[in-house]
């Protein structure tokens, strides 16, 4: 078996008293999609925002692409390849749909300080971008600015960001959020094909779609990993069914 | 051509028309006039570079204005005294060439900008306004104890600084050299609005989060557009000087820090003509309701408040409307 | 050097501290309560100072323009309050700087209209003039000495509201969470204009005390405000502990500062080159003073992590 593309060992994070992440172990392996579910105020926030990189943790370490990034900033570990996309939009909402894709393609090539230049005109970032647009489907409405978006071409326009980093992992904070159901299904359809491109770590609330979609499934309770494995494994561990689904059913 | 373009040939054309009618009418202080309102629009579009493209609420501009001015004013001071600059450990000498004074001008308030902004933009938002705010008054009582150039009373230039080929002392052919710069300036900043830097600029003054997360660092971006965006202030500075042939500490005050902002307001945050449109306000306001009452500044104070409060985008908001999207 | 001339700049440095604290403290209550920038806040200075002067003037009386002068401002708050900041505590700070820019704009012509540009003059109480002698052999101004004095009694007094009283608790709440407030059924627009009222009767007092040592004239609260903004800076924004460390340490930079500067510098240079070269120096320290503790925390002395 190949390395895993991101490798999360021991990390811990706390504020103040409260510990947040204990000692968490994670594995992103090629082509899979591994989901991490949990309870509210389980701690997946601050988990992906330990991974990206937006927050600094107590203890532990995090690899990518076999190398520690634990010492790089967010921006850094995006130059990497870690595509994130964002549970509330986040989005450059005064500019157009392609704006904010040629925008990613940009960042991923890295000549920012170029003052002289017709961005909009470049031929090389405009491929990518459109190359993402076609993909995610919004080739339709690039000249839209992204403020007129709806919720869901929000979403998708996210992952279409996310597409022009030249991806080698996803790092996809509730995708489905404020989807409705025939949103959601249309974007399940998408990251089952997505993971062949890069794999997904995926963190949703969504039961349905967790189910339907990943190859593993670890659950955060109390910022503890307390299992990790197949769907149907996690659907018979007693611990699970007891810390996780028991809340579920409150 | 869209709305917002046509407003600004209209606009540069007035401001052209003014004063060539004044030259043909012989009214040399409508020129004077007009060459002030376009040295005040491109200390605004320096501002505007920040504050429009950047979002960075700065409120120490008029350090950079003040030291483009007194870049000017210790190199002709020199010159017109005939006093080297310093003798060791090389000699300087001054200078009335407006050839040179312009770099020395840019680069030194460039590089003033970007101490600033490194030390400013290690905070954000209220603070950042604060900072640049008390920075800008430490430069303001610095020229005012710095005795060998003036201290309060500030320095006065008997001839306006040399172009090749041009009368400076000329007010149309004055206006002549500051028109041309505001051009070269607005097409530079235009041209950076959509460059690369540009594009992630303006993301960043959106949306931070998502600039990082395509692998790029606002504080570089900050830094990078507060130090050109000072160096142009600067430059307008120094032009400022030479209209007056004067520079003193008031160049330095926090009450031109708020008018170059005015002039960005009052045209229309983050429209790079804008501030063009806000200083030819600002100076038709400032004569007009400076002919009726003394206490003119009241009035601008109730407008300023009107614009603030009910016309956010300024004139451009009002008769452009809403920015487009690029395609 | 003589040590007595050395604690007199001190004592000077302390007072002119604590005026600041004066100004300081109802710049970080409005700011952290509404989250708003006011640039006006030098003008209520100013308000207070012009009211003292008037009253006193009028009725001969110093405790008369004290209590003139803390109605003005309050008055001059609310009413803006609830004209125009109102309508600002929504808006980005862009907003709120340029409208508040405006009304210092009206504030200053205002007043220049209704009292001249000639500086007014303010006359120390007759019980507090001439000095007092302090332990070892120290001559110090009787009015200063009070000044220090009303001053920490207005901190003292500041902080007990904070802690012990209903409207502190309110505000050290709507500071932690402003729609918690509202839920809890707490006017909240009332809280607001009596925050902001009390800042300006806070700095209308300053105006006035200090008046009375310096001239009163327009354009005298803007120095003060960005003083202030260093002192809240320094202190982290929003932390009344912090705006009074912060206005002791600008206060005791800028006053040991201009005296001692040019004396150190005079050790190693000549007289005149040393009174240049340290006044210019020391006309800046207090942003030097700012620079260095940005460097070590962006957030201020008291402010968050």
């Amino acid at each position: 078996m190949t390395d895993p593309i991101l490798k999360v060992r021991g990390l811990t994070k706390s504020f103040g008293g409260l510990v947040a992440t204990r000692d968490v172990d994670l594995d992103l392996r090629a082509g899979e999609i591994h989901a991490l579910i949990g309870p509210n105020g389980a701690g997946k926030s601050t988990l992906v925002q330990l991974i990206s990189g937006a927050l600094r943790p107590d203890a532990g370490s995090v690899q990518f692409g076999g190398q520690d990034v634990s010492a790089l900033t967010t921006a850094a570990r995006a130059r990497k390849g870690m595509a994130r996309t964002f549970q509330i939009s986040s989005l450059a909402m005064e500019y157009s749909v392609l704006q904010n894709v040629v925008l990613g393609a940009l960042g991923r090539r890295g000549d920012v300080f170029r003052f002289f230049n017709r961005v909009m005109k470049d031929q090389q970032l405009l491929k990518v971008a459109e190359k993402a647009l076609v993909q995610v489907g919004l080739q339709d409405v690039r000249a839209f600015r992204t403020s007129d978006l709806s919720h869901g071409q929000r979403r998708q326009l996210e992952v279409a960001v996310a597409l022009t980093l030249d991806p080698k992992a996803f790092l996809m904070d509730e995708p489905m959020a404020g989807l409705g159901a025939e949103g959601s299904q249309q974007l399940q359809g998408f990251l089952d094909q997505l993971r062949h491109q890069a794999p997904i770590l995926l963190i949703e609330h969504d039961m349905d779609a967790v189910f339907a979609l990943a190859d593993r499934i670890s659950v955060l309770v109390y910022g503890e990993i307390i299992a990790t494995g197949t769907v149907d494994e996690i659907r018979g561990n007693p611990a699970v069914r007891q810390a996780y689904l028991g809340e579920v059913a409150e | 051509m869209t709305r917002e373009s046509c407003l600004n040939v209209v606009l540069m054309g007035l401001l052209l028309a003014v004063p060539l009618a004044a030259w043909a009418l012989d009214e040399p202080f409508i020129i004077t006039l007009t060459t002030r309102a376009v040295i005040f629009a491109i200390a605004g579009v320096g501002l505007n570079l920040a504050l429009g493209f950047g979002g960075l609420v700065s409120f120490g501009h008029a350090a950079f204005f003040g030291l483009g001015g007194y870049a000017m004013g210790i190199l002709a001071y020199h010159a017109q005294t005939y006093t080297p600059l310093m003798d060791w450990p090389f000699v300087i000498e001054g200078t009335k060439s407006m050839l040179v004074i312009w770099p020395v001008a840019i680069v030194a308030s460039g590089l003033a900008a970007l101490a600033i902004g490194a030390l400013s933009l290690r905070t954000s938002g209220v603070y950042f306004i604060m900072i640049t705010l008390a920075f800008g008054q430490m430069f303001f009582y610095f020229t005012i104890s710095w005795s060998a150039y003036g201290g309060e009373d500030g320095l006065s230039i008997y001839v306006r600084n040399s172009f090749p080929g041009l009368n400076t002392m000329d007010p149309i052919q004055f206006f002549a050299i500051c028109y041309g710069l505001l051009l070269l300036v607005l097409w530079g900043v235009h041209r950076m609005a959509n460059a690369s830097f540009g594009l992630a600029l303006r993301a960043a003054r959106q949306n931070e989060e998502r600039l990082q997360a395509v692998g790029q660092v606002p504080y570089r971006l900050y830094l990078t557009a507060f130090a050109i965006s000072g160096a142009i202030t600067g430059l307008a500075g120094a032009l400022f000087a030479d209209l007056n042939r004067f520079v003193s500490p008031s160049m330095l005050s926090w009450q031109t820090s708020g008018e170059i902002m005015v002039f960005v307001i009052l045209g229309g945050v983050g429209r790079v003509y804008g501030p063009v449109a806000g200083a030819a306000l600002f100076i038709l306001l400032e004569h007009t309701l400076g002919g009726l009452s003394p206490y003119w500044h009241v009035y601008l104070g109730a407008i300023l408040l009107g614009v603030v409060l009910f016309a956010r985008g300024g004139i451009f908001g009002l008769l452009a409307g809403r920015e487009v999207a690029h395609d | 050097m003589s040590w007595i001339l050395l604690v007199e700049q001190a004592l000077n440095g302390l007072q002119f501290g604590v005026m600041l604290f004066l100004m300081a403290a109802g710049l970080t209550l409005i700011f952290g309560v509404m989250g708003l920038i006011n640039l006006a806040h030098g003008s209520l200075y100013m308000v207070g100072a012009f009211a003292a002067a008037a009253v006193a003037a009028a009725t001969g009386s110093f405790v008369l323009a004290l209590i003139a002068s803390l109605a003005a401002a309050a008055l001059a708050g609310v009413l803006i309050e609830a004209t125009i900041i109102r309508r600002l505590y929504d808006r980005d700070h862009l907003d709120q700087v340029l409208a508040t820019f405006a009304l210092i704009l009206i504030f200053s012509e205002g007043t220049r209209w209704a009292f001249g540009s000639f500086p007014l003059f303010l006359d120390r109480p007759e019980a507090l003039s001439g000095t007092v002698s302090l332990p070892f052999g120290i001559e110090y101004s009787r009015y200063r000495l009070a000044l220090i004095g009303v001053g920490l009694a207005v901190a003292a007094g500041l902080f007990w509201m904070i802690a012990k009283t209903r409207v502190g608790i309110r505000i050290r709440a709507g500071e932690n969470d402003r729609e918690m407030i509202a839920a809890l059924g707490v006017d909240i627009s009332r809280l607001y204009t009596l925050v902001f009222a009390l800042g300006a009767a806070l700095a209308g007092l300053a105006g006035a005390l200090i008046g009375a040592i310096q001239s009163v004239q327009v354009g005298m609260g803007e120095p003060v405000l960005i003083l202030a903004f260093v002192v809240i800076v320094i202190g982290g924004i929003g932390s009344v502990q912090g705006a009074l460390v912060g206005a002791i340490l600008v206060g005791l930079t800028d006053t040991l500062g201009g005296f001692l500067l040019p004396k150190a510098f005079a050790l190693f240079l000549s007289p005149a080159a040393a009174t240049s070269v340290g006044s210019s120096l020391a006309s800046m320290s207090i942003y030097i003073l700012m620079a260095g503790v940005l460097l070590v925390r962006p957030k201020g002395l008291f402010g968050g992590a």
